[in-house]
């Protein structure tokens, strides 16, 4: 992974070519798109969060902190962070589980593992609007196949998408799946990366395949557990927009807000179904500091305490 | 790091050899079915009659292409599927080129501000688009009137940090006598790029272009906000519009498209699997 100060000293290193222009023509492309498409706009939410504005109807008025204590006071806002932390908490651990265990099942020498691998991570090619249309269509209240099962099984027939805690449950087991071949993409090549000799010299050991896991691959592999916590973080984030857009709508409404409704997609309601530009600005602003935060702590513990094995 | 899914593991690699092998099998059989269950059921759905699709019944159809067709012309998936193949291709090549770009600076010059501009880059990765939506809404809606054209789902996303990073990390392992070599023999930079560099990126660039086709494909909250106008929409919006159709959704057709519309990445991720898997592997020795 990536550690900023030691790579441009790396770079400096072995530069070749001369001339001072030659560089920037090389980078200006890159640098405008950044400073246009990414440096501005973030600036500009960050102007935008200390005014109550309406970028449809052009109104601006400055109210400093405003927006953000208004947020932070608001029970709504508050049930909304917290929904996305129970989220977030659930799809990270559960999904991390369960792709590992996959992942390694699927790297035992049995006949046929490399179809199973092929089965398991061709999912990936599935993006979260496909996944919240399927599941749409699945627990579909009258139509779908679960309640049609369920239905005939035993009499039931649950309204997975009216009922707060179902609606909930569904979005994080979907999430979970939409996540899980990301993952095993990327346990199955640091298992396989494994030093087998040293697997092999703990069996001979006398060593259990359960010691073998926990004692020696598990922390081989928190490296690429660490990285993947950071990318399912932030996927749970903003990938959940368009699985809880399509599937759930931000509903069912559950005390102070909608159950399934995130951050973003409540930035995405304030900025754009309810025009409160300064607002979302202001959710935007919050939402910086907390990628900023996690990007922090992906640096700080990736360096502290990842084994780097090998 | 490699993902072998086209060799059998190695003698002594695997973990865990010992004992009977038919609970793995038994677990993977399972774990694959429950993972293919939406998909299976997806297939499945597709290819029925109208009648059929809304029954419980589960037996295949002959109806896919009927059902296709009413979605592709008549919904408009047809023109979605086109424009995303639009947007996913010009972003995939744009972001491809600027990394190169961008990594061919940081690595063989040596310029005044050269960290600054990497910290630049650097921060970016912390700058998610959906966090930029409001300003950059009124950016290029109002500011550069880019409002339902491609431009605005295109350019916004051609800089890519893990790209010029991926790159950098790739042409830093290059040997520096090769670029010296062809200094000597008047080889300029952009020459050095296009006949050394590239032919020697190939892995890293498939690696990259299978994730930033899939990035680029899956666009939805940005496509969502942005273009109004149906005939320049993207196919994940798309999809969601063949949904909402007042109440009477033709839960077939849906079917049809969400099969069709995880095509192509699928296609991309399938032709490209060996350079994604080497590319990966290369990155990941250093």
């Amino acid at each position: 992974m990536l550690k900023p100060a030691q790579t441009v000293a790396d770079t400096e290193a072995s530069a070749v070519f001369r001339g001072t222009a030659m560089p920037w023509f090389f980078l200006l492309p890159s640098l405008i798109i950044l400073a246009v498409f990414i440096y501005l706009p973030a600036l500009q939410t960050l102007r935008l969060a200390a005014f109550k504005a309406n970028l449809i109807l052009g109104t601006e008025r400055f109210v400093g902190v405003q927006n953000v204590t208004e947020l932070l006071l608001s029970p709504a806002y508050r049930q909304v962070a917290l929904q996305t932390l129970i989220f977030m908490v659930l799809t990270v651990s559960l999904g991390l589980l369960f792709s590992l265990s996959l992942a390694w099942l699927a790297s035992r020498p049995v006949r046929g593992s490399k179809y199973y691998r092929l089965l398991l991570i061709y999912p990936y090619a599935l993006s979260p609007a496909i996944a919240g249309t399927l599941w749409l269509f699945m627990f579909n209240p009258e139509i779908g196949v679960v309640n049609q099962i369920l239905g005939s099984l035993f009499n039931v027939k649950p309204r997975w998408l009216d009922d707060p805690m179902l609606a909930f449950g569904l979005v994080v087991v979907a999430a979970i799946w939409k996540g899980l071949a990301y993952n095993i993409v990327f346990y199955l090549a640091s298992i396989q990366n494994l030093p087998g000799d040293v697997m092999e010299a703990a069996e001979i050991d006398g060593a259990t395949p359960a010691q073998v896991f926990w004692r020696v691959a598990f922390p081989l592999l928190t490296p690429i557990t660490f990285f993947l916590v950071f990318t399912n973080i932030i996927s749970a984030l903003f990938d959940s927009f368009a699985l809880t857009d399509i599937l759930t709508r931000g509903g069912p409404y559950f005390q102070n807000a909608g159950i399934t409704t995130f951050l973003v997609y409540q930035l995405y309601q304030d900025g754009f179904v309810n025009f409160k530009s300064g607002v979302a600005a202001a959710q935007a602003a919050l939402m910086l500091l907390l990628v900023a935060f996690i990007t922090y702590m992906q640096f700080k513990v990736g360096e502290k305490r990842v084994h780097y094995g090998s | 790091m490699t993902v072998k899914t086209d060799t059998p593991p190695l003698g002594g690699r695997g973990p865990g050899r010992r004992g009977p092998s038919w609970p793995t099998h038994l677990a993977l059989v399972l774990a694959v079915v429950i993972i293919s269950t939406p998909l299976i059921f997806a297939l499945i759905k597709a290819t029925q009659a109208s009648s059929q699709v809304i029954s419980p019944n589960m037996l295949p159809g002959t109806s896919f292409f009927s059902n296709l067709s009413n979605v592709w012309v008549d919904a408009n998936l047809g023109r979605y599927m086109l424009n995303s193949t639009i947007v996913a291709i010009s972003v995939t090549t744009g972001k491809t080129i600027l990394a190169l770009m961008a990594a061919l600076a940081f690595v063989y010059f040596r310029f005044p501000l050269k960290s600054v501009a990497f910290t630049l880059v650097l921060l970016s990765l912390m700058l998610p688009t959906e966090v930029l939506i409001i300003a950059l809404f009124d950016l290029v809606s109002r500011d550069l009137q880019w409002a339902n054209t491609f431009a605005a789902i295109i350019v916004p996303f051609l800089a890519s940090a893990t790209g010029t990073f991926l790159f950098r990390q790739h042409f830093l392992n290059i040997p520096t006598s090769l670029a010296d070599a062809a200094r000597i023999d008047g080889c300029g930079p952009l020459r050095y790029l296009t006949h050394i560099l590239i032919p020697m990126s190939w892995n890293t660039i498939g690696a990259l272009a299978v994730i930033q086709f899939v990035y680029a494909w899956d666009q939805y909250i940005w496509p969502l906000v942005i273009v109004q106008q149906d005939d320049k929409q993207v196919v994940q919006v798309g999809l969601r519009k063949l949904i909402d159709v007042g109440g009477q959704t033709d839960w077939g057709g849906v079917m049809a498209g969400a099969i069709i519309t995880m095509l192509p990445p699928l296609i991309v991720f399938t032709l490209l699997q060996e350079q994604f898997s080497r590319g990966f592997a290369l990155s990941e020795d250093k």
